[in-house]
């Protein structure tokens, strides 16, 4: 077909049309739950399981009979890992598809990408990722773990392992910059020294001149949030120096995309980190988890922190759609906000009512050949940074992310 | 004392990575003007032809030394066959269709590896200069690039192979006049030049978490280093690798990893400015 101006115009008008046709709405047989997330590109590594967790999830839910005697029904859409695509998906799941929830969103970008359109149109969302906290939304459920969190829990067993005297790396964004201060103030809090704090882009993969800096710092303690493939280098730079032995290493990140799995056993063993999900978590609730997905998917070794983040921000959303009895927005906000919980596979997960943060279990954690070893479990912790600055029940139109001042 | 050392030690090094990064480049757009934006998927296939070798059991120094540069070089010859050879002197053409394969590359290693990261551990161990401890593959990464200077000087400069290449790249049709076919003999450097590279992403396997997208992280510098170098290979290749390493290494210890970037660039933008044909413009001018 000859393509001109006159078929050309025909053709796209006609387009317009049928997409401007109003949708039909579809008989509310079924409760609709959307999911946006990366399950391409190059962030599938989190994406791909999440959307395994979700529709595990899912499954169940419709297995027990659905919600308030519905069936769940999934719509769920690709961003390829392409920033672009979740402002645009995010119109589509809350304007024509009218979902009543959407689950989503993995880079801070992403979800700050779609935050405002969930907001406006009133379909609750839920984050269910780590990240770096402040965010302060009363349509927003966040239920990975923040800084703080992390931090809190690992300084202080890190510091008792090693010594007083700490260096940071971390990667130069606002994670990490954020991640570092925390660190920095719980090192102080617990009596020890920073003795030096270096940022990294992302593509830096040389550490060598970083390692001999180190050395001549001489800290007892080396405690690395570092993010992404090209800083995975630094693990294994470190190695390569025979620095391992010498100089303990944390982390508030390597683990989360199963970077234990990469690194050698002789690269990773003993490196610190503290989570709230590990494979070898040793409970009924994880080892049930563990046969379910297994019978899903045939393999349970993909299972990561925020695919289970995941996984219970689905079942958080269920338990307040039950009490709620409905689904409308403010009802079920209501119910999460009676500080409900539920038991996940890395143990119970609470609503905190001021921040729509969560209150969960943090494992802190050693790799030891290629899995990472629970050490100890602090169960229940806050999440103190976003509660610092954020107030839902005194101040429920705010619609901010803060940046948390220590 | 033991400081100085060690500083000493990781400049060479930084010097030692930028030649081999830049080494397959300089063959392929020094020499024979194909910008090839795809350079660093090609580095980043001769870590996963590392990787993969040596999760099959083979020896690693044999993968890396051996079997990734074939690997690679084959790949080369490849498009070479089937895209490089009918865009030979349009510049801006080989840069829309390299740029296309290094696309493909990318996708075609997530098809084939999958998106995580994957890595093996370095052969050798560290060891200690006085209280400091080093990582021992560095010196194993100096010894590699200074092999491959030497190795290339002496082709390029000593045998008639080399000698037939120069001249091809200078007067293609001056060399066919004289009975050489210069399409073999683009192809055959072609094949180099992408070798050089599966090398250089071979050596560098070991340090690095690898993924597709790898390959991204080397190209800036090796175009840096090579058009900073200017016309002569390998003077151009080896006095530009030394001055940005230096500088790098200079402004990272001092102050910070990131200004140490900042600095190359820096410094590359200065040197471009007083020296726009590259340092060997200026100096060493004449030499190889």
């Amino acid at each position: 077909m000859s393509l001109n101006r006159r078929n050309f115009l025909a053709s796209t008008a006609a387009l317009a049309s049928a997409s401007m046709l109003p949708r039909v709405a579809l008989a509310a047989d079924t409760i609709k739950l959307g999911s946006i997330l990366d399950t391409s590109g190059i962030f599938d590594a989190y994406g791909k399981p999440m959307d395994m967790a979700m529709r595990l999830a899912v499954d169940e839910i419709n297995a027990a009979g659905g919600l308030l005697g519905k069936q769940v029904e999934v719509t769920a859409y690709d961003t390829q890992s392409d920033m672009a695509l979740y402002s645009q998906y995010g119109q589509q799941l809350t304007r024509q598809d009218q979902v009543d929830v959407v689950h989503g969103g993995i880079l801070s970008a992403s979800r700050e990408a779609i935050r405002q359109t969930m907001r406006k149109t009133k379909t609750p969302y839920f984050y269910n990722v780590l990240y770096e906290g402040g965010v302060c939304d009363r349509n927003i459920f966040i239920n990975g773990v923040t800084p703080a969190q992390q931090v809190e829990a690992l300084v202080p067993y890190a510091m008792s392992k090693s010594g007083k005297k700490v260096y940071i790396l971390a990667a130069d964004y606002n994670y990490g910059q954020i991640t570092a201060r925390w660190i920095q103030k719980f090192v102080a809090d617990n009596g020890g020294e920073t003795v030096g704090v270096d940022f990294f882009p992302l593509d830096v993969s040389d550490f060598g001149s970083t390692i001999a800096k180190i050395q001549s710092a001489g800290p007892d303690l080396v405690i690395a949030p570092l993010v992404g493939g090209a800083h995975l280098s630094f693990f294994r730079q470190w190695a390569a120096a025979g620095m391992k032995d010498r100089i303990p290493l944390a982390s508030t990140t390597l683990g989360v995309g199963n970077e234990h799995k990469v690194l050698t056993p002789e690269e990773g063993n003993g490196i610190m980190v503290a989570y709230n999900y590990s494979q070898e978590l040793d409970t009924p609730a994880n080892n049930a988890f563990k046969e379910k997905w297994a019978a899903a998917y045939g393999d349970s070794n993909l299972i990561h922190e925020i695919a289970v983040s995941n996984y219970q921000g689905v079942l958080t959303w269920a338990e307040a759609v039950r009490q709620a009895g409905s689904l409308d927005r403010d009802a079920v906000i209501a119910a999460l906000e009676t500080g409900l919980s539920i038991e996940g596979p890395a143990g119970k997960v609470t609503v905190d009512p001021k921040t729509h943060h969560a209150v969960l279990d943090v494992h802190i954690m050693e790799f030891a050949n290629q899995g990472m070893k629970v050490i100890e479990t602090l169960p229940q912790r806050q999440p103190i940074d976003t509660q610092a600055v954020c107030d839902l029940a005194a101040n429920p139109g705010d619609n901010t992310q803060y940046e948390i001042q220590i | 004392m033991d400081l100085s050392v060690v500083i000493l030690v990781e400049m060479l090094y930084a010097v030692a990575s930028l030649i081999l990064i830049s080494s397959g480049l300089a063959v392929v757009f020094g020499m024979m003007k194909v910008i090839n934006l795809a350079h660093g998927e090609f580095m980043m296939m001769g870590g996963y032809a590392t990787i993969t070798a040596v999760n099959l059991g083979i020896n690693i120094f044999l993968a890396m030394l051996v079997i990734a540069p074939l690997v690679v070089g084959l790949i080369g010859l490849a498009v070479e066959r089937l895209v490089i050879r009918h865009l030979y002197g349009r510049l801006v053409d080989t840069m829309l269709a390299t740029w296309g394969l290094s696309l493909f590359f990318i996708g075609l290693a997530t098809m084939i590896f999958g998106n995580t990261t994957t890595g093996i551990s370095t052969p050798i161990p560290g060891f200690a200069i006085g209280n400091y401890q080093i990582n021992g593959y560095n010196f194993f990464i100096i010894v590699v690039a200074i092999l491959l200077l030497v190795a290339m000087l002496v082709i390029l400069k000593n045998t008639r192979a080399g000698l037939i290449a120069r001249g091809t790249m200078q007067r293609s049709d001056m060399a066919a006049a004289l009975g050489y076919s210069p399409d073999r003999i683009y192809m055959a450097t072609f094949f180099c030049g992408s070798a050089l590279s599966g090398l250089a992403g071979a050596v560098l396997a070991p340090l690095v978490g690898l993924v597709p997208t790898s390959g991204g992280a080397y190209i800036a510098k090796a175009f840096i280093t090579v058009i900073a170098g200017g016309p002569s290979l390998i003077a151009g290749l080896f006095s530009s690798a030394g001055f940005f390493g230096i500088v790098n290494q200079v402004f990272t210890f001092a102050i910070s990893p990131v200004i140490g970037e900042v600095a190359l660039l820096i410094a590359a933008v200065v040197l471009l400015r007083l020296l726009p044909q590259g340092i060997t413009g200026k100096f060493f001018k004449g030499k190889l």
